[in-house]
């Protein structure tokens, strides 16, 4: 599958309909071609592309025999298994999910959730779309397992809004699971009684959180929650919750199924397992690739990504979704895993490798990037609320041709004041880039200033905004 | 083990803190007076977390965390004031005002305003912003709330107070990012109690009275606590007052003085009812019947007139004038009023409006002390009992105190009640009756269980009713709260039960602002101040002199009496008999009648008199409040040639001949003018001198000095001899209700005429305010739903 760079770029997230339209027609005319490259480790794709969002060519492959397995486990076992497995939270933060899951109490008097954020908004991250696109029943099954694993007997399957295309997969599958004993009460017989539900969001980028989710899932505003207490115990309606990206919960079937040491060597200590990439930008062969966590950035794109088409430089990487700090083209010999990429002053994040070669504009790529912060900052809080719409203000005259040479500071200062004091990462999500940016690319924003037009565009300004000495 | 939950020590800035276990970080610091700046931290409201103004240093945490949401822990190392976190607040600051307006020269809260105090504490010099700000034209929500949004900080406390404090849920948030906005729930207006206090908790200039805006400047007024002059709940109300043609205007009420019984609560009546004060329809001179008509006359003239008539009334037929009190006198007006009656006109022709039955209340509790609940008691009580009455309507304060003690305490609301009343949300129980079956509860509750036959209903059992008894049995500091629905035998029926239960405490409930005070100062015809019986030889008689010890009459048998040409004179004190209790104006058109009052009401047009007097904001006194609290009122408006009643009846005692010295004991015991009633500015003491003068008298010792008599009544009411220093710095005293003379003659429970004022009407008075008149037609032009649905 190929995602369109200037797509992913012009309308993530500005307008739900023109969005959902072209998404739309992207995926009907896409949808085929998934991509592949012998480097790939196939274990949450192992089924993509191979009908099994039918529950029958589903078990053929190997379906719902991880829940049969989990059935006959001790929850503690369960949580052991997950815990040596290293796998860690696919959504971006990269949590420990077995330690997550020990979190939630054995004993509560109100009842345990399981919920599976599907919510996935973050600029160039299309993985979840995949799973719940090609492999719905995986989600399904994890979702059960973690249900099995800390006691809980309801889960929810929470899907972006913009993703309601996905709706009737996931419906379908639910429905068909249930047919088949697999949901509801007395599952396999075991006497256990589980139900899952399916919801959709309302296409905010913010309710990714795991709080705002719940939130939202309430019926609420989706803003976030005011912690401690923390989900695992007073999470959704209340009750301890144990809250999973949907990557992560289609992982646990394998590891179940395969053991937790097999999951564990397929990448480097402490980063178990294979990871979605999404490779999008300035490549040959965008797409998602599974690939160990622990592979060379520099070998995913000039290899896996098929290197920078029209024989284009690389300038940056962006490597794990919108808000991660871009990477130069001299730091792109990293290894993509969760603790390299924190050495290299990055983030692994949630996967999204956007990648920029030497025809981009930084300060519109940054602005691009605040754009979307700015239309999806819930507004609960002062720094993220304000600090958004300051810099994409700025930004937005900056790149027209109207910045002063203190703006760049102010930028700076601007997002370095909004860093690790907003009540949820988004603040943080927004700001660490345009750090980044303005700290790695000074020289681009330099070129901006006095008037002059952008170097990268021919037409001075995207936006014709009033200029201000 | 059971031990005390152990204190947790921390250290901030160096200073050793122990507070309890599970004490916010902000509030332990404020007890070793180090001050952590906040907007959305409000105590009692839930946490935000959202203006990130309160981000302080904890050790071992990579980042600054919000001291409003976090627990104190065991050796918790706090910084509260480094480079830091002086930057994240300076930063905070410069984002907020990015898109705030600056309009401080112009915007009401200019002067008084939390982020102009925060900017210059914590804030920068200089601004950073430089694009166009985003601008949103202001709205108008209701008769009396306005909203600027481009000054809203989003702090939410208006959201929280108006959702968990009032129970209203009239605002909440719409659109997210910056464009997030503070709005009605219900289209472009508030459908809610009009209660202002989202305008209060306002830090900042978004939320203004519709009464008040753009009127003044903070410091252009004089800010006078005093208490209100409309319910019987006793709210502290802050007076903003400044100089005006006719004398001292009150601009605005609000609630920025939080010591009173209120605490952070105020309604309409409290914020935005002050304005009768200045109705154009007000009486400024004294007006005296000349051939059938009333017109403008001298006070000189007004005093004699009326000291020789009703000097020959007294004379001539003893006990034929009647006397009708006030229920928004002061303490030491009624009081007065009452020794008046007895001692000058020799009368025990004395009533008022009755709207609770006080004086089977006192002789209930048979001289037990303790017994009856404050005002704080009712929001600090375990459990609460509620029979009658819709305290949301009719005494808004005791419904957010017992709202507020369900909602924080988790206290156990037991409610009864003939119809759906707003508190039953809050009710633990909330049981439904047949109207008028109240009395049949305090039978039932007393032990009584046929009583319960009128009580099934399809929500209420019989088991329900013997489970209800059962559980308020077994509570303990139970607080009883009654409506005028308890009244005659059933009263002392209902008491019995709740003295059986230990520790339980009672609020009778009355309707106006000093209705208990005019009960506990002996507005009765058979009752002296402290319920003492007039046939009773006592202290009264030693002190007061001779006075006639028969009951007079009441105030039905007045008119009757006039009627017959037995009543020949009637002097009625800030009462509307006429409209309110459906006296026949032309019973009286055979004798002299003079009225004290603000306005030519339906009672003083048929007055051959007419006194125009000072009201309760113009005046200091004290008033008593329904559950007891005894409070300081301070002089804060004036109108020029106005009088408080209080003067007037001096000077009426004066006029008949009577030596005032007898009246009031000024110049003895302590004295407790403290320059309230002076009104230095006013020139009131100059103009009080020529009189004084005249007779001989030292100017500063002043018989029109209302707390000279103060020292009186606490001699000889009993339950008022609180601390006087107390009283006097502005604090509530709760008075103990006794019975002077146990078991008291059983009153007519037919007298009791309860007000039935909503929000937005309060008796005569109200129908003077143009800020309640404004939001009843504002309602009409709407018409909703009674009640705002939470759910």
């Amino acid at each position: 599958m190929i995602i369109d760079f200037r797509l992913l770029i012009e309308d993530h997230g500005t307008s739900t309909i023109k969005n959902q339209k072209s998404t739309i027609k992207n995926r009907q005319s896409k949808m085929a071609s998934l991509v592949s490259h012998p480097d790939e480790v196939r274990v949450v794709s192992k089924r993509f592309g191979q009908g099994a969002t039918s529950i029958d060519r589903y078990l053929e492959l190997d379906g719902y025999k991880a829940v049969q397995k989990a059935l006959g486990m001790q929850p503690d076992a369960i949580v052991n298994e997950v815990k040596n497995s290293g796998l860690r939270g696919r959504g971006g933060a990269g949590f420990n999910t077995g330690l997550k899951w020990s979190f939630v109490p054995k004993q509560s008097p109100k009842p345990k959730y399981v919920l599976c954020n599907g919510d996935e908004s973050e600029p160039g991250t299309c993985k979840d779309r995949l799973i719940f696109e090609h492999d719905p029943h995986a989600v399904i099954e994890g979702v059960v397992i973690a249900g099995l694993a800390v006691g809980s007997h309801t889960g929810y399957i929470y899907i972006r809004g913009e993703y309601r295309y996905l709706s009737e997969i996931m419906q379908k599958a639910l429905k068909d699971a249930y047919a088949r004993g697999f949901l509801g009460k007395n599952i396999l017989g075991s006497g256990y009684d589980f139900d899952v539900y399916w919801h959709g969001g309302a296409g905010a980028y913010e309710v990714g959180e795991e709080s705002a989710l719940m939130e939202s899932l309430e019926g609420k505003r989706g803003i976030p929650r005011v912690r401690p207490p923390f989900p695992a115990v007073v999470g959704l309606w209340g009750g301890p919750t144990v809250i999973n990206n949907a990557e992560t919960l289609a992982s646990v079937p394998p590891i179940i199924l395969g053991g937790a040491e097999w999951y564990a060597a397929i990448g480097p200590p402490k980063n178990g397992g294979t990871r979605l990439f999404c490779l999008s930008g300035n490549l040959a062969r965008p797409g998602v690739y599974e690939l160990p966590m622990g592979y060379n950035l520099k070998k995913m794109i000039y290899e896996v990504g098929g290197g920078i088409p029209n024989s284009r430089k690389l300038k940056a990487v962006v490597p794990g979704g919108s808000s991660t700090p871009c990477l130069t083209a001299d730091e792109v010999d990293v290894s993509m895993d969760f603790d390299s990429l924190m050495k290299a002053g990055s983030m692994l994040g949630s996967g999204g490798v956007v990648v920029l070669d030497d025809s981009t504009c930084i300060v519109k790529f940054a602005l691009r990037t605040m754009k979307f912060y700015q239309h999806e900052s819930c507004g609960w809080c002062i720094p993220c609320r304000e600090g958004t719409d300051w810099l994409k203000k700025t930004l937005t005259r900056f790149h027209a041709g109207g910045g002063l040479k203190k703006d760049i500071d102010n930028i700076q200062y601007l997002a370095e004041n909004m860093l690790g004091r907003t009540f949820c990462p988004l603040g943080d999500a927004a700001a660490m880039p345009t750090i980044a940016f303005v700290k790695k690319f000074r020289k681009e924003f330099e070129d901006h200033l006095e008037g002059k037009p952008c170097p990268f565009e021919k037409e001075a300004a995207i936006e014709q905004l009033p200029v201000m000495a | 083990m059971a031990d005390a939950p152990k204190e947790i020590s921390l250290t901030v800035d160096g200073k050793k803190v122990t507070s309890p276990p599970g004490t916010l970080l902000i509030e332990a610091c404020k007890t070793v007076g180090i001050e952590v700046p906040s907007f959305c931290y409000y105590p009692n409201f839930s946490l935000q977390g959202a203006c990130r103004m309160c981000l302080v240093k904890i050790e071992k945490m990579p980042k600054l965390q919000t001291a409003c949401t976090t627990v104190i822990s065991e050796a918790m190392t706090v910084t509260t004031n480094n480079e830091e976190v002086r930057q994240a607040r300076k930063a905070m600051l410069e984002m907020l005002l990015g898109n705030h307006p600056l309009d401080c020269p112009v915007c009401d809260a200019g002067g008084e305003c939390e982020l102009q105090d925060m900017t210059f504490s914590y804030g920068a010099a200089e601004s950073k912003f430089m694009e166009a700000k985003n601008h949103k034209d202001e709205q108008q929500w209701s008769p009396v709330v306005y909203f600027d949004r481009p000054r809203c900080i989003l702090c939410y406390r208006c959201v929280r107070v108006c959702g968990e404090g009032m129970d209203v849920w009239a605002l909440g948030v719409q659109n997210r990012g910056v464009v997030s906005v503070i709005a009605p729930n219900k289209e472009d207006h508030l459908e809610c109690e009009e209660c202002g206090m989202c305008i209060d908790i306002c830090p900042v200039g978004a939320l203004t009275s519709g009464a008040y805006r753009y009127k003044t400047r903070p410091w252009e007024m004089k800010h006078v606590g005093t208490i209100c002059t409309h319910c019987g709940d006793g709210c502290k109300t802050t007076l903003g007052v400044r100089r005006a043609e006719s004398g001292l205007q009150i601009v605005r009420g609000d609630n920025r003085d939080k010591s009173g019984i209120n605490g952070d609560f105020l309604c309409i009546k409290g914020r935005y009812a002050f304005d009768f004060a200045d109705n154009p329809e007000r009486l400024k001179q004294p007006l005296v019947r000349k051939d059938g008509r009333l017109l403008p006359a001298t006070w000189e003239e007004a005093f004699e007139l009326i000291g020789k008539r009703f000097s020959e009334i007294r004379d001539k037929d003893g006990q034929s004038i009647g006397v009708v009190g006030s229920t928004r006198t002061t303490n030491e007006e009624n009081y007065l009023l009452s020794k008046f009656a007895r001692l000058v006109l020799k009368t025990n022709n004395i009533d008022h409006h009755r709207t609770a039955d006080f004086p089977a209340f006192a002789a209930a509790l048979a001289g037990k002390t303790d017994r009856t609940a404050s005002m704080r008691d009712v929001f600090n009580a375990p459990a609460i009992l509620l029979i009658g009455n819709n305290p949301t309507d009719q005494h808004p304060l005791l419904a957010w105190q017992i709202r507020n003690n369900v909602r924080l305490h988790r206290a156990r609301l037991y409610a009864i009640n003939c119809q759906p009343i707003k508190l039953r949300r809050q009710a633990t129980n909330f049981m439904e009756i047949p109207s008028g079956a109240e009395g049949k509860v305090a039978a039932f509750l007393a032990g009584d269980d046929t009583a319960a036959d009128a009580l099934t209903s399809a929500t209420a059992s019989r088991d329900g009713w013997r489970q209800l008894r059962e559980k308020l049995r077994t509570e303990q500091n139970l607080v009883i709260i009654f409506g005028s629905e308890i009244r005659g035998n059933d009263l002392p029926t209902l008491v019995k039960f709740g003295l059986a239960i230990p520790g339980a405490k009672f609020v009778c409930l009355g309707d106006y602002a000093n209705s208990r005070g005019a009960a506990d100062m002996g507005l009765y015809p058979d009752l002296l101040p402290g319920y003492h019986r007039v046939a009773d030889a006592g202290k009264f008689h030693e002190e007061w002199g001779k006075i006639p010890s028969a009951p007079g009459i009441a105030l039905p048998a007045m008119a009757d009496a006039a009627k017959t040409g037995k009543l020949k004179g009637l002097y009625v004190v800030g009462a509307n008999p006429v409209a309110r209790l459906g006296f026949d104006p032309f019973a009286f058109s055979k004798s002299f009648v003079v009225v004290q009052d603000m306005f030519l009401t339906e009672t003083a047009s048929i007055a051959d008199v007419v006194l125009p007097v000072a009201n309760a904001y113009e005046k200091s006194g004290t008033f008593t409040n329904t559950c007891g609290d005894l409070q300081l009122l301070k002089k804060a408006g004036e109108v020029s040639d106005t009088k408080p009643d209080f003067e007037i009846i001096v000077r009426i005692a004066d006029a008949m001949g009577f030596d005032v010295r007898k009246l009031v004991p000024f110049g003895t015991g302590t004295r407790a003018d403290m320059g309230q009633s002076r009104g230095a500015q006013s020139g009131e003491a100059d103009r009080h001198a020529v009189w004084l003068e005249a007779h001989g008298l030292e100017p500063k010792m002043s018989p029109f000095d209302p707390m000279a008599i103060l020292d009186e009544i606490q001699r000889l009411v009993p339950g008022y001899d609180v601390s006087q220093i107390n009283l006097l710095s502005g604090n509530d005293q709760h008075t103990n209700l006794m019975s002077q003379s146990a078991g008291s003659a059983a009153h007519d429970g037919s007298l009791i005429a309860p007000a039935n004022d909503d929000l937005f009407t309060s008796g005569t008075l109200g129908r003077y305010s143009r800020a309640l008149n404004s939001v009843i037609e504002n309602r009409h032009l709407q018409p909703a739903e009674t009640e705002v649905a939470a759910d």
